[in-house]
This record gives C-alpha cells, structure tokens and sequence, in this order.
C-alpha cells in the first residue's frame, strides 16, 4: 500500500498538525514503511477468527446511574492554557 | 406539484438520566459552568469511560417504543474531528453497529395513516456549549457527555407538515415513556433536516441541503418551508444546486449556507477500545417491552372504543400521559356509559382554563367530584352554561362546593315564566327590527332576542325556557 503526499496532508490536517516541505518527505517514506508492515496482517488466514472490535473478551461493563463528585472548577481550569472566570477560553471558532 | 419534497429528519434527545454517560458527574441543567466536570468527560489522559447502564435501558425503551429491532450486538466508535466543545476529538458515538434500527412511527396525512421509518436509534454523547464573545470563544463542558440518542427517520417524510407532525407525534410518544425532558428551548431536543427536491416519479434523490440551527417545531417547518421555495426556484431556473449545510436564521425567516472548509467530512470512525461491546439478550428486551407503558396510539383505540370518543377528541386528551390519566379519572368517575358531556367540558372549558393559566390540563387543581357536580347542575338545568363556566372559574384553587359557589354567586337559573316575562318585553321593545324580522320568518333574530334577555339576565335565564316564551310571545 502506497502513501502519496496529498493524503499525507490530508491526514496532517485532519490532525491539526503543520507539515514543512523536508518533514513531508521524510514522513511519506516513513509512513510507507509503517503501512508495509502493518500490511503483513492481510496475508494472515484468518477465516476462523471471529471479527473483534475489542482486546478483551469481556462484554456489558456498565455503572449504575449513581453520581460522584465533579471536580472543582477552579481544579478543571487548572492547566486551561487560557481562562475567563468559570470558562476555558478558547480562540474565537464559529463554523 | 411538479416536484416531490424529500425530507429525513435526525432527532438528537438527551436522555433523563442523573448522571452522564460515561462519568457520574450530574446532569442538571444550569450548573455553573464547568462545575459537572471530571476528568473523563474532560477527555483527561488515563481516564476511562463506562456507560451509564440507566441510559442503556432508557435508550432500549425508546427504541422498542417506535418498533425498533435491537441488535444483539452492539459497540461505540469513535467520531473524531476537531472542535472547541469537544475536549477529546472524539465524540464516542456509534457507526456501523447501532443500538437499533428498522423502527417506524406512523402519522397522518389527510386522515390516512402514513408509515414513517425509522433507519436507526443509536447512543452517543452531547458536547459541550460554546458562547462567542467578541475576541475569544468560552467553553462550559457541563453538558459534554450528557447520554444522548440519535433518532434518524428514512426519507419518508415529503411536505414540511409531514415533519412537523412526525416530530410532534415522536415528542409525545417519548413523553409516555419518561425517558427525557423532551424540551427544545433547553436543548433536550434538537432536530436536523435533510431535504431534497426530486421530479414526480423520479427514482434518484435530488442534491439535498441539510439544515440547522430550528429551535421549535414550528422552526423546523418554517426552515423546510421555506427551502422547498428556494430549490424549487434553483431546479426551474436550471442553477446548479450543491450540497450544503444551510443555517435557519429565525429573525430573517431564511436559511443561510454554512461556510464550511472544502473537503467532505472525514471522521475517521474507529471502535473505542476504551469500551467494551454490549451483547443485549432477548431476556432484557422483554423485561423493557414489559414495562413499556401504554402509547399514545393505543390509548387513543381504547379511549375510542371504551368510551366513545371521537379518535379526534381521544388524540386531543392523549397528548400527554399525564393529560390522558387526568381526562380518564374524570371521565370514569362521570357517571353512566355517554361521556359525551365530560368531554365536551375537558376539551372545552376545562382546557381554556389551563391554558389561560399557561399550565397543562392535569395542573388544574380541581376537585373531580365537584366538576362533575357542576355538569348534573346544568343537565337539570339548574343554571346555564355561561354560568357554570364562572362557576368553574371559581372552582378550580377553590375549597368550595360547587352547590356553594352557586348560591354564593346567586346563579340559579331562571326558569320561572313571572320573572322571565319582565324582561322579555324590555327586549322586545327595545329591538323592533328584530321582533320584525322574526316575524318575517327570518330564524336568527330568535337567537339574537334570546341572547338579549341572557344578557340582561347576567347568563341566568334559561335559554331554552327563554326562546319557547319569545316564540309564544310573538306568534
């Protein structure tokens, strides 16, 4: 499976990050290598191996609708890079 | 109509229950901001998540309610995009194996019984409110992580009525089953709409615009309304039409396209490993199905056939749970097999009543007995109807007997021919054109005479009394 530069930015942009023209060309070879040898596991049989969507074979794990102690908000804001009264502050985003 | 309206709504419901959906913090509305917060719905690196088992049983009720088969097996994913009110970029969601699917709920269009589908209800969680000040954006994550139910319809629905019907027959079915607040000024409800235009008997879907930003009910028919216009305008000028969000703006009474980025959405969905599946056994589908309570549909056949309402009064009374439990005490306890007259009065004076109060028809503090009490009184004709309706006035908040507030209010109907000839002949001298034109033949002028005599007789004379009298009178 091969990796061009155009889904590269695209997947840096879905993930927020800023790419310079050297950082994209090492990255498409490395992520080629990553994708290669993820790869592998399609040439696995795996005809008798039910689909899994989770590690453990545990289901149903659900807590009963009690409430527990929220934090404090001044403990929530704590590590806000930014703060105005009770609220994290954010840059101004409308979309 | 040249062209078809295809519409599909998407209901997102906050569900009632005390606690998020994967955290215990509270779920009560109007917190200070960011005090309902802990590190798992802050999205906090080690934190797990694990679902609320109340809002599972809440959301399998909901979805049996519209008919929905429940899947025995069923997981959450993950959602990711980026957003202020999202504090993991993710919201957990659920893609390929939802709760539920092939639901349905049936409206009425001109008086025949139209199907609806519902494609699939599935659980996921709310995100947090964001208020745009003028430099900065400020986040509250209170609501972040509220259990919240997807409800999306098939395209089934073609004219805006059809949707505002379906989403008021939806808001009363789930209010039977006390599973949310169902309130859209407080965001409980909220509904999107997709909708395209297509040729009559055309099989592909048109390019549809999905819409926003609709705070009522009325909202969302006024939006789809005026989108019908809009495309139908594009398509017969032959304008290229894309596909969009489009925003409703109520004050301009327009939808308005969303600036968007280029580039359709990519969520990259991805089970959560976070959570676990959920294998839901038939054993727990019918304890809920048991436990369902009566629904508005079924209630309305029985009210029909228990007690011989009309299915469109039945439909008025069963609106609400609550209403209907009110109406049927009443009714049950108004003796004999007619109820006609009980609901004459609960849809009549009764629900005027609430409504000038701004409450719901079960919020009227009156004692049934008297109520009923005060119908025998006008049956035997003891007083009018105008004056029962002050008497009901007065009775409701009131620790007074009916027989009390009647004599207290000298409203003892006339019927005594002495007194009723008085004012009789002061009516008939003061309307000459009148005595005139019932002499001529002309029916309404009798009603008009006796509607004089009622009014000087402040609502006591016995209208019927009064027109026999009238009649002789002036024959």
């Amino acid at each position: 499976m091969s990796i061009d530069k155009e889904t590269i930015n695209h997947v840096a942009h879905l993930a927020r990050i800023e790419l310079q023209p050297n950082e994209l060309e090492k990255l498409s070879g490395e992520l080629h290598a990553i994708l290669g040898f993820i790869d592998k596991l399609s040439n696995l049989n795996v005809e008798q191996v039910k689909p899994a969507s989770h590690i453990l074979p545990i289901s149903n794990v659900l807590r009963e609708d009690q409430p527990h102690i929220s934090l404090f908000p001044q403990k929530a804001l704590e590590n806000a890079p930014s703060k105005k009264g009770n609220f994290f502050s954010v840059p101004k985003i409308i979309e | 109509m040249k062209y078809q309206t295809v519409i599909g709504l998407e209901v997102h419901l906050q569900l009632n229950t005390k606690t998020k959906a994967f955290c215990g913090c509270s779920t009560d509305f109007g917190k200070a901001p960011n005090s309902n917060v802990c590190p798992v719905c802050l999205g906090f690196p080690g934190s797990l998540p694990v679902y609320n088992r109340e809002a599972l049983n809440s959301a399998i009720k909901l979805a049996l309610a519209f008919g929905c088969q429940i899947q025995e097996h069923t997981k959450f994913d993950r959602k990711n995009y980026f957003y202020p009110d999202l504090p993991k970029n993710y919201q957990i969601s659920q893609y390929d194996l939802p709760l539920s699917r092939n639901g349905y709920l049936d409206i009425h269009v001109q008086d025949q019984p139209k199907r609806i589908g519902i494609t699939r209800v599935h659980l996921e969680e709310d995100a947090g409110k964001l208020i745009h000040e003028a430099n900065e954006s400020l986040v509250d994550f209170n609501r972040t992580g509220i259990p919240l139910l997807e409800i999306v319809s098939e395209p089934d629905l073609n004219s805006p009525q059809e949707a505002f019907d379906y989403l008021t027959s939806l808001k009363n079915i789930i209010g039977y089953l006390d599973v949310s607040d169902c309130d859209m000024e407080k965001g409980s409800l909220r509904c999107d709409a997709n909708i395209s235009l297509r040729l009559q008997g055309a099989k592909e879907l048109g390019v549809k615009a999905e819409l926003k930003n609709m705070n009522s009910f009325k909202g969302v028919k006024d939006a789809l309304t005026f989108e019908v216009e809009r495309q139908t305008q594009l398509l017969e000028t032959g304008e290229q039409m894309v596909q969009e969000t489009r925003l409703w703006d109520v004050e301009k009474g327009v939808t308005v396209a969303m600036r968007t980025k280029e580039g359709a959405k990519d969520y990259r969905y991805f089970p959560d490993p976070d959570l676990t599946v959920f294998i839901i056994d038939q054993s727990l589908i019918s304890r809920i199905k048991k436990e369902l309570p009566e629904l508005p549909q079924e209630k309305v056949a029985r009210f029909v056939k228990e007690y011989g309402l009309s299915e469109y009064d039945a439909k008025i009374l069963t609106c609400t749970k609550k209403n209907a439990e009110f109406a049927e005490k009443c009714i049950q306890v108004y003796p004999g097999k007619d109820k006609k007259e009980i609901v004459n009065w609960l849809i009549g004076p009764l629900l005027s009543e609430a409504n000038l109060r701004k409450i719901e028809l079960y919020e009227l503090k009156i004692n049934i007995k008297e109520l009923i009490n005060l119908l025998g009184f006008v049956q035997r004709q003891e007083i009018s109807y105008l004056s029962a309706k002050i008497v009901l006035n007065q009775l409701i908040d009131s620790q007074k007997s009916t027989h009390d507030l009647i004599r207290e209010g000298n409203l003892q109907q006339i019927s005594n021919t002495d007194a009723l000839t008085q004012i009789i002949e002061t009516v008939i001298q003061e309307n000459a054109k009148s005595v005139s034109d019932f002499k001529a033949g002309k029916t309404n002028a009798l009603m008009y005479l006796v509607g004089q005599v009622m009014k000087k007789s402040s609502g006591k004379a016995n209208p019927k009394v009064v027109g026999e009298l009238i009649k002789g009178r002036l024959s």
